[in-house]
């Protein structure tokens, strides 16, 4: 269980906590314009449409931007820099979320590095978190080797 | 009868003032730093204060500010736009006095930011959409949270970190001189690369300063103010803009480039009637180093990618040909909180010859202000002339 504030779902994002507390990562889509869109809303921003719906996405995307917090507010009751992200979904929406899972230093976080979503309690809600995607990293670092080849 | 435009100088700012003290000011509360400023003000217009029907302030009421002062005006405006508040709120009182909606405006500022004295008790709600989907990773903080983006900019322009190092060197120069300003001490790239980490990529010194402060500003139609003692001082109000975007910074609709600076300068340019090459002093918010790269690109003085060459040319600095943020900005002279007012005062100063580090020959600025993270901006073309 991490420490720090914790999420009060109101109406409208309640299916998004909802999901995290099952291991789902939940956004919503418009029928209308078929695109994504967060944060939660009844309606879509894009183009004004009711026809929405929630999906279950991949959980899978990139690191779009990010800053490391050397300066924790007390709550979150650790000294440790935090790695306040911005990941881009591969359904394109961007979330902020934490980079965790490994040493908070530049060298582990270039812009473009593939992620993968998961949940870390938190209060009676769980967060939406990302770690590097170890097999998507593998995979490219394969890539390059048989391209040398 | 047709109303006569806001713009094109038919508006003035006719009295313009700082608290008298700023910095660590803890024995004065938030809402007098109001009082204290606008006093200052209204004393500088040449008026009396029972002249004033219109009052406007971002923080406190205005309903606040107004009984303080033992006013009881017509026409009062509350915008919260964040730290770019009193850029719209020089606009809406524009468009009052044009319309007849009122005469004579008070436009006040004040923030215990240092201090905290007399600062009502603030916690985020944890249902908005902040408190749902960024504060819990700790974005909490301005430095934490304002500078999130900044990575991707500067990867899309190739700029480094001695890039944001050059903004804070080139503004340092301005405050120098400055006995107001917080941070005076001569410093270099290297310097400000070396000060204590706050949040990767920023030090201390690409932060802004923190303190108490306040300032207010009288307008008028240009008309009533050539009657004044003070007319030849008079600032006129050229042209505005203002918009908002995102209500949390991740959601802003592209990281490396923010929508209101670039449609509120646009229609600035647009009512002002004049263009980039008319303005010879710009005053573009600092709250952290990476602003005046973002400000100078999407307000059109350069083009993608070039504003950290416009620092390191040194046009920005004290001799340069585009002067900026000339009392030091809020990365060295002042930053209360919403730092937009004092953007404004440092115009009006120059304009009108009173800056403690005068610029030779300023006919036009421009002011960009930036509110609630990447959340609003506010845009103002002022002059020395009525065209
Ligand atoms: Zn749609």
């Amino acid at each position: 269980m991490s420490q720090g504030p914790v999420p009060v779902p109101t109406p409208e994002t309640l299916q998004f906590w909802e999901g995290t507390a099952v291991g789902e990562l939940r956004i919503q889509r418009c029928n209308s314009c078929e695109k994504f869109y967060f944060y939660p809303r009844p309606y879509c921003p894009k183009c004004n449409s009711d026809n929405v719906e929630w999906r279950v996405v991949s959980g899978k995307g990139s690191l779009a931007s990010y800053n490391i917090n050397y300066r924790p507010f007390p709550m979150f009751g650790t000294e440790e820099p935090q790695v306040i992200a911005l990941v881009e979904l591969d359904e394109g929406v961007r979330l902020m979320t934490n980079v965790v899972g490994i040493e908070p230093v530049p060298e582990n976080l270039p812009l473009g590095l593939r992620v993968q979503v998961a949940f870390e309690p938190r209060g009676d809600q769980f967060l939406p978190v990302f770690t590097p995607d170890t097999a998507a990293t593998i995979a490219a670092a394969a890539s390059a080797l048989e391209t040398r080849a | 009868m047709t109303t006569p435009s806001m713009h094109g100088g038919n508006i003035a700012i006719v009295g313009a003032a700082e608290t008298d003290r700023i910095g660590k000011v803890p024995d004065v509360s938030m809402i007098h730093l109001h009082t204290n400023a606008a006093r200052r003000a209204i004393a500088d217009a040449g008026i009396d204060i029972s002249e004033i029907d219109g009052v406007a302030t971002a923080g406190p009421t205005a309903i606040e500010l107004a009984d303080m002062l033992g006013l009881r005006p017509r026409w009062a405006d509350g915008t919260m736009l964040g730290g770019c508040s009193f850029m719209a709120l020089v606009r809406h009182a524009s468009a009052a006095i044009a319309s007849g909606a009122a005469n004579v405006v008070l436009v006040t500022h004040g923030e215990s930011g240092r201090s905290r004295t007399g600062v009502p008790h603030y916690a985020p709600s944890p249902s908005s959409m902040g408190g749902q989907f960024e504060q819990p990773y700790g974005a909490l903080a301005p430095y934490s949270s304002f500078t999130t983006p900044v990575l991707a900019f500067m990867a899309s322009r190739g700029f480094t970190r001695e890039d944001l190092a050059e903004v804070v060197v080139s503004q340092r120069l301005w405050a120098i001189p400055n006995e107001r300003a917080q941070r005076r001490d001569p410093i270099d790239v290297a310097g400000v690369l070396a000060a204590p980490p706050v949040a990767y990529p920023f030090t201390r010194d690409m932060c802004c300063v923190v303190t108490d402060a306040g300032g207010a500003l009288v307008l008028m139609s240009a008309e009533r103010a050539r009657d004044l003692p003070s007319a030849d001082r008079a600032v006129y109000v050229l042209g505005s803009g203002e918009g908002t975007e995102s209500v949390i910074v991740s959601q802003m609709d592209d990281l490396e480039s923010f929508g209101p600076f670039r449609r509120g300068a646009k229609e600035a340019f647009e009512t002002a009637g004049v263009t980039h090459d008319d303005i010879d002093h710009l005053m573009f918010y600092d709250a952290f180093a990476h602003l005046p790269l973002y400000m100078l690109e999407d307000t059109g003085f350069v083009g993608k990618g070039e504003s950290a060459e416009f620092f390191r040319e040194g046009h920005t600095r004290p001799g340069g040909d585009l002067p900026m943020n000339t009392q030091g900005g809020g990365l060295s002279y002042t930053h209360s909180g919403m730092y937009g007012m004092f953007a404004i005062q440092e115009a009006v100063r120059q304009l009108r010859g009173e800056a403690v580090v005068q610029v030779p020959d300023v006919h036009t600025s421009f002011v960009q202000g930036v509110g609630m993270m990447f959340g609003a901006g506010g845009s103002l073309v002022l002059s020395n002339e009525r065209p």
